[in-house]
Formats: C-alpha cells, structure tokens, sequence
C-alpha cells in the first residue's frame, strides 16, 4: 500500500469541495472521503498485520523513497510502523467523528471543513514521514488551519486564544527545527547530511551535540503535548475552538508532540534523553499532578477537560522519560487512549453546549433526565478519565505505571507514586462535574425541553467509545503492535544503560 | 469434571444481562428487564451451585487436601516476560464458596427487587446495572492474578457508585455516590502500590506464584522483598498494609469505614447485595486470598487484627446511637466485618491454629443470609411505611407477620443465638480469639452484647412499641417480596449445622467443627442480656431510652454524631486539599505561568513591532517574526557551534 495516498485523499476531498457551494452537498462529500479515509485506515492496519505475522521483521514498512530536493539531500521518505500505526487509527477515529459533530456546521461549512480536511492530511502526514524535513513540513500543516479554526468559529475571547495558541505552537515548532537542523547538521552519511530518520538511528551522533540539541526537540515537541510550564494554550485554546477543532487539537495535536518527543528526541538522541530523564520526569509529575489539582476548581466544563488533559498527557511524557519498554509502549497507549477519550469529552460538552449555551458547571443540573444518550457518553468520557477498566485510560495509566516501578531506583518509585496519586484527585473532578452536570435535580426549566443526541451526534460517540473499549476490554493487540516497535526504541536506550 | 465447558458462564451471563439491559432495556423491555436479569442471574446460581457441588464433593479434593484448579487462563496484557495480567478463573474452597454466596444474594436481591423496583421509572437500568455489579464481583473473586482483582475491584467500585446514586435527582444520593467512590478510590491508590511492590518484589503477579515465593524463606524473592526497608520497616510489610489500606476502603474499616452509612442512600435490594453481603467483604476475602503471605508478616497480621477489632467495637457503639435503620445496619455490618478481620488477624496456619481463617470465613458465609435478610426486609418496612426513621415506625407486626418473622430470625442469628447461623460462626470466631488473645477476645464479647441490644433494639421499635398509623396500607407485597425472605431466613435457621471447616481452611485440610457448650454459655447469656435490656427499654412506649441518653450526655452526643469522622474529613478535603492545594494551584497557573509566557509573547511582539516601525496588528505577522527570528538565530547557532 502506498502510505501517500493518505495524505492525498483527504487533499484531494477538501479540493472536491472548492466548487460546491451548498452545506448540505460539503458535508456529504466530506464524510464520504472522511469514511474512505477511516476504511483505509483499517486496510492499512490488516495489510501491517498480515506482513508481521508472515514474520516481516523490518523496522518500517510500506516504505516509499521519493526524492525532494536532492542539493539538501530531502526526501519524501514514507513507512509505518506499530506507533505510526496506531497513531494514524487514532486520527481517522477523531476525524470522522469530528465530521460527524459538526454536521449541523452552518456558518461558512465549506471553509471550515476545507481547514478540517488539512489538518487531517497535516497529521496522517507528520505519522507516516521517516524524513524530518517531512515531518516537520506537516507538522506545521497541521498548525496553521487551527489558527483560523479558532479565530473564525470560535467562541469567548477567540482572538486571544487562537494568537496565543499559534504563537506558542509556532514557538514549539522553531524549537523543534533548530533540534532537527542541528541532527542534520551533525550527521554524515556517506558525506552527506541527512534528514532521514532511519539512517541517522543507524548513525551515532556524538553525546555533547545530543545534549544541546535534545532540549530544543524535546521541549519543541513538548509544547504541543503540554510540557510543564509551556501547557498555558492548552485550556484557552481548547476552549476557545468550536467543537471538532477542540477534538482535533486535543485528540490529534497534542499527540503530534507526544510521537515527535518518543520518534525524534528520544530515538535519535537516546544518550540525551537518558542524561535529561531526571528533568523530564519531573516535568511529567508537576504536569500530572498540578494540572489535576488546577483541574478541580475550573468551573468551565471544556477547562475542567482541557486541564485534566495537561495531567493526562504528563503520563506520556512520564512514561517516555522513564525510558523503560512498558512506560514507552504505555506512554503511546495513553496518547491513543486519551486522544479517544478526550475527543468523546469534547463533543460531548460540545452537544451540551449547543443545547444548553453555558459551559458553566454551576449553571446546568439534572441533564440525565432530559439527555441520557448525551449523559451517559459524557459519564463514559469520564469514566475512561479516571481509569475505569474496561476502559482505553486503565489500561494506558496502568501500563505506564508498571514500566516506571521497573525503575528500581527510588527517585522512579517515588515519581510513580506522585503520579499514581493524580487517579484519586481525577475521581474527585470527574465526580464533582457529574455530579453536577449530570445528576440532580433539574434547576432550570427551560432544560426540560431540551432534545437528546440527533444520529449523527450519536454516531460520532458511538464511533469513539468503540475505539475506547476495543482497547479497554482487549488491550493484547495493541500491546502486540506496539511491542515491536518499542522495542528497537529500547534497543538505542539499553545500549546506554548497560 | 471438565469445568471449562460452563464455567465461563457463571460470570459472562450477568454480563449479557447488563450488555442487553443497558444497551436496549430502555427502548425495547422495559417492563420485562427484571424478568430477563433474574433469568439470566438464575442460570448462573445453578451454576454455580453445580460448581460447588463438583468441587467440595467430587474432585476439589486429592488426598485431603482441596485443590486450586484454574480451568480457564489467558494473558491479558503482558509487561514483560514474568509479570502479566491473566484474566483466569481459579477454582478452590474461598472462591467456589464466594461464587455460591454472590449469585444466591443477587438472585434473592433480583427477585425482590421485581416487586421493591416494579414501576420505577429506570426499571431496566436498575436491572443492568445489577448486572454489571454481579459480573464484577464474580470476576473479583475468580481472580488468579493480583491485577485481576484490582480490576474487578475498581469495577465493583463503579457499580456500587452507580447504584447508589440510582436515585439520581436526590442532591444527597449523589453526594454519597460521590463520597463511596473516592474513598475508596483512595484506598484503591494504597492497594495499587502494594501491587506494585508486591508484584516487582516477587518478579510475578499470579496469586499462586506470588504466595508460593513469598512465604518460602529461601526463596531470593522472599530475602530480597524482607530484608529491603523503607523509613525501617520491611518492604513486605510495607506492601501488606498497603494492600490491606486498600481492602479496609472497600470493607468500611476504620477510619476509612465514612462512605458506607451514606451509601444507604441507594436503593435498598442494592444495600443488601452490595453493602452487606458481597461488596462490602471483599476486603476480608482479599485479606484470605493472600493469607499465608499475611501469616509469615505477623507486623501486617496484627494491623489487620488491630483495625479488625477497633472496627467491631466503634461501629456497634454508633449502632446504638442511631435512629436511621439502614443506618443501624450499615454500622452493624461494619462492625461484623470487623469480627472478620480480626478473626483472620488471630489466626495461624494449619490444624487446631487455623480456626480463626474458618471461623471468619464462616462468618462471612453466614453474615451474607441474615444480613441481606435484615436489609431486604428493612426494605420492605421502609416500603409501608415510606422512611427510615424510627419514630415513623412502631407496632408493625400487625401489619406485616412475615416480615415480622424473617426480621425476627435475621436478629437472633446476627446476636448468636442458638441454634440460628450466626451462633455457629461466632461461636467459633470467638474460640479462636479466646484461645490466641484474651482482649481481643474480651472487646469482641462486649460488642456482642452491644449487637444484640441495638439489633433488638432496632426490632422492638419497628415492630412492637407504639403503633402509627398508616396512611395508605397496602398490604405487605407479593410473592416476589415474600420469596426470597423465606428463602433467605430458611437459610438462616439452617447455615451453621454446615460443618464449614470441612470445606474451608487455611491449609486446605478439614478442619473439626468446634462447639463446645460449656465455651458457648457466656457469649450466649452475654447477648441474652442484651436482647433483655432492648426488650426492656423499646418493647413499649417509655420515657426510659430518652432519660438514659439524656444522662449520659456528651457520651451519647459525640456516638449521636458518629466520632465527628466525617467532619474531620471534610475539615481536611474543603478547607485544605481545596483551599491549600487546588485554589493555589489553579491561581499559579492562571496568574503566574501563563502571565510569564504572556510576558514573553508580549515582548516579542514589542520587539518586532519596534523593528518593523510599525504596529501591524495581525497576529499572523508576529507569528511570522518569532518564526523567522528563532530560524535565523538557530541557523546562525548551529554553525558557530560548529
């Protein structure tokens, strides 16, 4: 399979929609590409498995070489493996739900599902590129739509938000050249320099240049994935956008940054990611812990989630600087965990809100009684949040706990333990805001009219909880497609401890 | 004997129950959802039942020993090549008997709740969740593996939460879900570390493996995990009482026992199923579970012993305080379960030793029928005549005999009278502490007396003292209420003639039963003072209750108010993990880091727009600006660096 044909199609849809000017005929358009995407996905994962199990041990596959712009030796270089995999499910998972939540999208549809479209390509791009010009190439195609996304269909103080949001996504993303352009410039491949990721692996860089430029990539990527303290356009941004840009932000982007601190930072420069491990854990606990406590006085409904997703992602920072082989196949569990499970909150908070017209924790009560679809994914979201099993968050938290307490150290074990404290401080902000929201009695009479989901509100959430409980009651299978790839990550990293 | 043909069954059809309740109960059965639950919950107590047959009568046991079979094994998720979560089903004496109580209970509970439920307006919801309770509590006992339970004990968690908070426009339903799941959810974390502890130390997380290497003294996992200390005290006794933090949460030990009286706010089939004889004993059952390890830390063993008896003795002082009844019984089952606890703290392995382990599993056994008869029944009072409280009730026996009978019964066992269940287990628990501690064994004959006063106490006053009149008499209910109370008092009377040691010891050897007449004559007269002194003061209508509480004055006030626990508990979540942690921590974000990187945006932009002479006021220019800058300066930085 050509791995380019990802990027392409949903290219190729959102050019589809430019001459169509109906919402009715975009948006039918674009859950139709959106739906070729998802089964492609799904092929893609069918066809990976059958060369594994036909004992293809390659560290790529599908790879695709074309070459870009020969003078800077740049390739369009493409393949997969169980990481990309994974990660490239999780975003057909939010893309299509995303579509289907803004279904009812009115106000210029086909701009917003054009931008929609893009930041998908952005992301199946940045997953599938083993070049790092690529990579970084998408990353920022992913970056600019959310700007707008926000700007335009946003609510509250938009401006502000998407400013800043774009400001320190543009900030974490210069980081993050002069961390790959100092690889590229410190590699020599056949006399050469090179972007390409498996060759520079294959490569060593030397240690002194690793620890200059770890932190630029480290904390470059770090900023999409709410590094502690750079996380502040974390709860703005997300509440700012409009429904399906908060779950793509929340969903996709942030784990943008998860993948490219695990694929760049730490497989590349493992001699730095060991040296800065004390210094990232730390950050980890902070963001783990601190964004939990902040999370239980917001009193904003897409705060209270976009807080807690600056404690959710410090356990795949965690996880990652633990530099063990179940903390980093935990670390990417819980990016695929939590993007499912934080794009299920979004969209029902979304549908809330459209409902209701207040985030406001104090001002709704009682919904189960008029909305128990609604009520029960928004229970589920939670749920997952606080690490029910049966669940996608159990099943990633515990993994990512297991691999820290491997870590005989006691610095490891007492960062475990911090970290393992956050489940009871999320039990308590998910209960307060269910309790709330969800539960009592009904104080608002204008409430009592208020419809339930329509079908494609609960397609979208069907679709995620399905993901969510794929993982939650069967974890074995992505544990087996991670395993693999985690493991030549660890093959870098043993080679240091030892 | 192949078990695995059926055996998945027993816990998988509780879970089709809530899969088909709570997936389309609403829209399509609603009416039928308490027919399709108990159906699917009566396959499952044949099961079990048959299981248990199979098990004690016919292959459990080889050469007079009972067995561990595991029948069905599968790795769930695996760590590394040691440590792994099995999702298993082990078969032997604590786990069939565990099986055969959960579903019987939750058969009764399923029974009588089609008539306690009938026309409320989440009828399937109710069903389901009952479902998923069941499973998970099922799959809690079947566990082979120490994550395994974790799992289904984070999962019983979540079905008690949801059922009590079933009522869930009553503000003080929800707060008591609330309270249940995050008090427990803070033993749970205490549970988790041990796992970890336990499960690294002993490079497994199998139950067998685990305790196999941890109670051989020459195994190296057994030096490693004993001579390793933290703050001087040895890891294992370290993760032992973690682990025992954890199973205190879920049994209402002190001072983690705050959640359960409020959890009464649920309906009340699922205070007798889940708070009083299933959920509620999941910390004893884990506590046995890993037993020997306990055995061969004697530090751990007496904290459990300890807690087990400050437990047994507060919560029967309360008990007599209260005029709530569910809460009377709330407090009674802790206090039970603290004869449990210690009653294992006490015990040792093997032979005459090993008394306390039956003994507290009998009464676990036992506890399970009069218990939930006393709730189910307390249901049925609160059903007539719709409260909870004492002064709303008196003189019912007229109005209901049958529920006057079982209630009767269900008293007499849980005071240890001759010849009811209760007697038999108790008897024993007490033996075992008078034979291995003589205070343990006194505080546990005083709360026996306490039990039979405030359970009489309870008894007199709803149903003879002073009668009320009744609005609306509807008649006592129809079979399907009156069943399962048969049933479950016929169990009652006739439990304790099982010679339960035979079944279930610590060693897996029979055990003789142990009666002696001439040891039973005390605690018997003991409670027969207490049945006398209830009798005298609630029988009729007297000043004489008032009088005495009014004399004993702050005594009275502070067992009224429950120890001010809870207020304790709330001074420390609102005013200091609120205020001292979370409002400075949500403030700090808020006004310090955010308005630091404010302060660099701003900044950038004042130098870009002081370069550029101009103040272009789009965003997309200062983006662009930092950009290029930060590019330039890392071209230029790469290369001097070179």
């Amino acid at each position: 399979m050509n791995l380019s044909l990802l990027v392409i199609l949903p290219i190729l849809n959102a050019l589809l929609l430019l001459p169509f000017k109906e919402a009715k005929q975009v948006r039918l358009i674009t859950l139709a590409g959106a739906v070729v995407q998802f089964i492609l996905c799904f092929f893609l994962l069918y066809l990976f498995w059958q060369e594994k199990t036909t004992g293809n041990t390659s560290l790529m596959l599908f790879e695709n070489n074309y070459k870009w712009y020969a003078p800077l030796n740049i390739n369009f270089h493409t393949g997969v493996d169980g990481i990309s995999v994974s990660m490239i499910l999780l975003t057909a998972f939010v893309v299509l739900a995303g579509i289907l939540v803004s279904w009812k999208q009115e106000k210029l549809s086909k701009e917003f599902f054009f931008l929609l479209l893009f930041l998908s390509a952005g992301a199946y791009g940045f997953f599938i590129s083993i070049d790092l010009f690529t990579l970084f190439f998408f990353l920022e195609l992913a970056v600019i739509p959310k700007f707008l996304l926000i700007g335009i269909w946003g609510s509250g103080k938009k401006e502000y938000s998407a400013m800043k949001l774009a400001l320190m996504l543009m900030g974490g993303s210069a980081l993050v050249f002069v961390g790959l352009a100092g690889i590229y410039f410190n590699t020599n491949i056949n006399g050469a320099h090179s972007f390409d990721m498996l060759q520079i692996a294959q490569s060593n860089i030397s240690e002194d240049i690793q620890k200059l430029f770890f932190p630029f990539a480290f904390i470059g990527f770090g900023i999409f994935t709410a590094l502690f303290p750079f996380h502040t356009w974390v709860p703005d941004g997300h509440s700012s956008a409009p429904t399906a840009a908060s779950m793509f932000l929340a969903g996709i982007s942030m784990k943008l940054g998860g993948y490219g601190c695990l694929r760049v930072a730490t497989w590349l420069m493992p001699d730095a990611a060991h040296h800065y491990s004390t210094i990232i854990i730390i950050l980890a606990c902070i963001a783990i812990l601190y964004g939990a406590f902040a999370t239980m006085m917001q009193t904003d409904l897409k705060y209270i989630n976009a807080y807690s997703s600056i404690s959710h992602c410090g356990f795949v920072l965690l996880g990652i600087g633990m530099l063990t082989q179940t903390a980093i196949t935990g670390a990417v569990m819980q990016m695929v965990s939590h993007g499912l499970m934080t794009a299920l909150f979004f969209a029902a908070i979304g549908m809330i809100y459209d409902r209701t017209h207040t985030r406001q924790v104090a001002q709704l009560s009682g919904l189960l009684k008029v909305m128990p679809f609604i009520s029960a994914v928004f229970v589920i979201a939670g749920l997952c949040s606080l690490g029910l099993p049966g669940l996608s968050g159990f099943v990633a938290e515990m993994t990512v706990f297991m691999g820290s307490w491997q870590n005989a150290d006691s610095f490891y074990r007492i960062a475990t333990i911090i970290a393992c404290a956050s489940i009871v401080v999320t039990a308590v902000y998910i209960l307060r805001a269910t309790g709330q929201v969800i539960m009592g009695p009904i104080t608002n009479n204008d409430y009592k009219s208020l419809k339930d989901a329509a079908w494609n509100e609960k397609l979208a959430a069907v679709i995620l909880i399905t993901g969510i409980v794929a993982i939650g009651v069967a974890p074995f299978w992505l544990n087996d497609l991670l395993r693999p790839a985690t493991d030549i990550i660890m093959q870098k990293i043993s080679a240091i401890t030892k | 004997m192949n078990y695995s043909q059926y055996i998945l069954l027993i816990p998988l059809l509780p879970l089709a129950g809530f899969l088909v309740l709570g997936l389309f109960g609403k829209s399509y059965f609603n009416k039928s959802a308490g027919i399709i639950g108990t159906l699917f919950l009566l396959v499952a107590a044949i099961l079990s039942l048959y299981t248990a047959y199979n098990y004690f009568f016919i292959d459990g046991k080889v050469n007079g020993v009972y067995q561990s079979i595991i029948p069905f094994k599968y790795t769930w998720l695996s760590f590394s090549e040691n440590i792994s979560i099995d999702m298993g089903f082990v078969l032997d004496p604590i786990s069939v008997m565990m099986l055969v109580v959960v579903t019987f209970v939750s058969l009764m509970v399923h029974i009588f709740s089609l008539w306690y439920m009938k026309g409320e307006e989440r009828f399937s919801t109710y069903y389901a969740f009952l479902g998923l309770f069941t499973f998970s509590m099922l799959g809690l006992v079947i566990s082979t593996n120490i994550f395994q339970i974790y799992m289904f004990w984070e999962l019983v968690g979540v079905s008690s939460y949801l059922l009590i908070g079933f009522y869930y426009d009553k503000p003080s339903a929800v707060a008591a879900s609330k309270k249940a799941f995050i008090v427990t959810r803070f033993a749970d974390l205490a549970f988790l570390i041990g796992i970890l502890i336990l499960g690294f130390q002993a490079e497994t997380l199998d139950f067998g493996t685990l305790i196999q290497r941890l109670t051989d003294i020459q195994s190296s996992q057994f030096i490693g995990i004993t001579t390793a200390s933290f703050f001087g005290v040895s890891l294992l006794t370290w993760a032992l009482t973690l682990v025992f933090i954890g199973g205190a949460g879920k049994s209402a030990m002190l001072p983690l026992h705050i959640w359960l009286p409020d959890a009464m706010e649920g309906p009340t089939p699922v205070s007798a199923l889940i708070h009083a004889a299933t959920m509620v004993v999941a910390g004893v059952y884990l506590v046995a579970r890993l037993f020997p390890v306990f055995h061969i830390n004697q530090a751990s063993l007496h904290i459990v012993t300890f807690v087990g008896v400050a437990s047994a003795l507060f919560a029967a002082i309360i008990a007599c305080t209260q005029t709530d009844i569910k809460r009377v019984l709330a407090y009674s089952t802790m206090s039970q379960i603290g004869y449990m606890m210690f009653s294992l703290g006490i015990s040792g392995i093997g032979g005459e030793n090993g008394l306390g382990y039956t003994a507290s599993l009998f009464h676990l056994f036992t506890h399970a029928f009069f218990k939930s008869l006393l709730f189910l029944a307390a249901g049925a009072v609160i059903h007539l005549v719709h409260s909870n409280e004492l002064k709303d009730m008196g003189g019912l026996k007229r109005y209901m005999p049958v529920t006057h009978i079982v209630f009767l019964v269900a008293c007499l066992a849980i005071s240890g009278i001759f010849p009811f269940a209760g007697f038999f287990s108790k008897e024993e628990i007490l033996l075992a502490s008078y034979e291995s501690n003589k205070i343990v064994y006194a505080i546990a004959l005083f709360t026996s007396g306490l039990t039979a006063f405030y359970m009489f106490r309870l008894y007199f006053s709803i149903f003879w003292n002073k009668q009320k009149d009744l609005h609306s008499h509807h008649g006592e209910g129809n079979m399907s209420m009156k069943i399962p109370l048969w049933i479950l008092a016929v169990c009652t009377c006739t439990a304790g003639f099982i010679s339960f040691g035979k079944y279930v010891s610590a060693d897996g050897k029979e055990l003789a039963s142990h009666f002696h007449i001439l040891f039973s004559i005390v605690p018997v007269t003991v409670s027969l003072l207490g049945i006398l002194l209830a009798m005298l003061l609630y029988k009729k209508e007297n000043g004489k209750p008032q009088a005495i509480s009014n004399s004993l004055g702050g005594l009275y006030k502070t067992a009224y108010h429950k120890f001010y626990i809870d207020e304790v508990y709330l001074f420390i979540t609102k005013k200091i993990i609120f205020n001292l942690v979370g409002r400075p921590a949500a403030w700090i974000d808020k006004n310090i880091i955010d308005g630091i990187m404010n302060g660099i945006a701003g900044v950038t932009a004042s130098i870009s727009s002081a370069i550029k002479g101009i103040q272009s006021g789009k965003v997309q220019s200062y983006a662009l600006y930092f950009f290029a800058g930060i590019i330039a300066m890392a071209i230029v930085f790469v290369y001097l660096w070179k």
